[in-house]
């Protein structure tokens, strides 16, 4: 049970050299339901990665508030990072396990290199692998650590779509099997629709949510594609500020 | 095989460099004939006589004792340092002045400083080592420091790594090559600063029997103990540090 609220009421970066002063998110509130599947949807630049950050605690300069409700313990927390962040001078393997606890379980390791076709390349070193692999491991090692919150900063990018597919519906299936809040940020409209429980529309700088969407869309047939369109379509329609965004 | 196929080979090349140094110094000393150039010959034969004598072996130990202690010191010394002063913007800038003021203060200063405050004894040749060679490794190590790739270290602390993993799986393999780099100028700088703290204020070791072979002019004696001393610095670099190297770059491309 890990539900979020953010209050930002300024998150800006300070000027350095020839460039300025940025805002980067003005009075950003949000409140995120334990145990949902979020999508947030804005264009480049807007400060997605900056927000994700702090959830996760990294970035702590900001004003405002974030709480991150954890029953008895501080959340755990996975995060796929828009770049890998691998340490190259540790296998594929070592990667993924030194992010878990000493007592972790090999086997759902095991399981996770095979559902993501990593079991040969377990012992490869980073540098030999491609980016769409480099970024499975990162995507296993979130996974394995069962987060209560998960931060996904859009982890599909270089995948080949029957590739991302399949990561998808990983994503959804352990996401069933054992609920966590998800942030999940892309710029693909139809991923998020066939992923997200609700989407989030973020404006440019100073970042605000513009709107908040539920997708009504039953669970069952979210892998049908005239589903979503449909769905897309009528989204654009109803509300035409997002169409500026896409 | 062919000449260029012959050369093409390191170990032949290798070789064929060592035989032209020996070569010309043979030739020189030949033409020369004098006491100041011996031959390689009579170098070698002062060589063999001093190892069968015990006087190198004890001589070279002693060195290579002080210089061992006071680079151990060191190094874990400045890596503390280092690290400390990378991380930490206001540290660094408390303490950058007096890094260079310690980098610059020249070497015989410290030795002779230390013998006059502490005495002739060991530990003080040992501290004026050590305060010659540790502002290198901390500036070094602390460049290392500032290097730290930031990706990473926010990913541990997102997944929470104990601060003993991130510094052996994160931190440490970022600095080993600046580890090894201060090692290898460490090594080259010690054992020429050690010499001379030997030759000031004790009685054993290379600096010390240098000593006597310079009062006596005995030219064969210095380049025997001289060529002791080389070869057992290339062996520490092919024996030691090479496959500490090898061991370390396993993960590159
Ligand atoms: N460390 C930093 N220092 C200064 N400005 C920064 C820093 N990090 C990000 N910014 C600025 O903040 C803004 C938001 O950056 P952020 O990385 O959050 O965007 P994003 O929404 O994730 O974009 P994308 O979709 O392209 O990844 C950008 O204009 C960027 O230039
Ligand atoms: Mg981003």
């Amino acid at each position: 049970m890990t539900a979020i609220t953010v209050d930002i009421i300024n998150k800006s970066y300070p000027a350095a050299g020839q460039a300025g002063l940025h805002r980067a998110i003005a009075n950003l509130k949000l409140s995120l339901p334990s145990n949902e599947f979020m999508c947030l949807v804005g264009p480049s630049g807007c400060g997605k990665t900056t927000l994700l950050n702090i959830i996760a605690g990294l970035d702590r300069d900001y004003s405002g508030e974030i709480t991150v409700e954890q029953q008895h313990k501080e959340p755990k927390i996975g995060y796929v990072f828009q770049n890998p962040r691998l340490l190259p001078w540790r296998t594929v393997r070592e990667n993924i396990t030194l992010a878990l606890p000493d007592d972790y379980d090999p086997k759902t390791v095991d399981a996770l290199l095979e559902t993501m076709q990593l079991t040969q390349a377990q012992h490869v070193y980073p540098e030999r692998l491609s980016l769409g692999m480099s970024r499975r491991v990162a995507i296993i090692r979130a996974f394995a650590v069962d987060p209560d919150v998960l931060l996904m900063d859009e982890p599909f990018v270089s995948l080949d779509a029957p590739t991302a597919r399949q990561v998808r519906e990983l994503l959804i299936g352990l996401w069933q099997q054992r609920p966590h809040t998800v942030l999940f940020v892309t710029h693909d409209l139809r991923e998020a629709i066939a992923l997200a429980d609700r989407l989030i529309f973020l404006s440019p700088p100073p970042m605000q949510a513009l709107s908040e969407i539920r997708v009504d869309i039953p669970r069952n047939i979210r892998d049908d594609e005239t589903a979503i369109e449909a769905f897309r379509q009528k989204l654009l329609q109803d509300h035409p500020e997002i169409r500026e965004l896409l | 095989m062919t000449l260029t196929k012959l050369l093409s080979h390191y170990r032949t090349l290798n070789l064929l460099s060592i035989l032209l140094f020996i070569g010309l110094w043979q030739s020189l000393a030949f033409y020369l004939s004098d006491n100041s150039l011996p031959t390689p010959a009579m170098v070698a034969e002062v060589f063999w006589q001093e190892t069968l004598s015990g006087q190198l072996p004890y001589h070279l130990g002693m060195t290579l004792l002080r210089l061992i202690s006071s680079f151990v010191v060191a190094m874990l010394l400045g890596c503390a340092i280092g690290i400390l002063l990378g991380g930490n913007k206001k540290l660094d800038a408390f303490f950058d002045n007096w890094l260079v003021i310690f980098l610059n203060i020249p070497a015989l200063v410290t030795i002779i400083l230390c013998y006059v405050w502490f005495g002739l004894v060991e530990s003080a040749a040992i501290l004026a080592v050590v305060i010659n060679k540790l502002p290198n490794v901390v500036v070094t190590i602390r460049e290392g420091t500032r290097a730290l790739d930031k990706d990473l270290l926010e990913m541990t602390r997102c997944y929470r790594f104990s601060k003993l993993k991130t510094l052996r799986h994160v931190i440490w393999p970022q600095l080993h090559p600046f580890v090894m780099g201060a090692t290898r100028s460490g090594l080259a700088l010690i054992w020429k600063i050690i010499l001379v703290v030997e030759l000031l204020g004790r009685s054993n070791g290379m600096g010390y029997q240098l000593h006597l072979f310079f009062q006596l002019f005995d030219v064969a004696g210095i380049l025997a103990y001289t060529i002791a001393f080389v070869a057992v610095i290339q062996l520490i670099e092919l024996l030691i540090l090479k496959p500490l190297d090898r061991k370390a770059g396993r993960w590159r491309r």
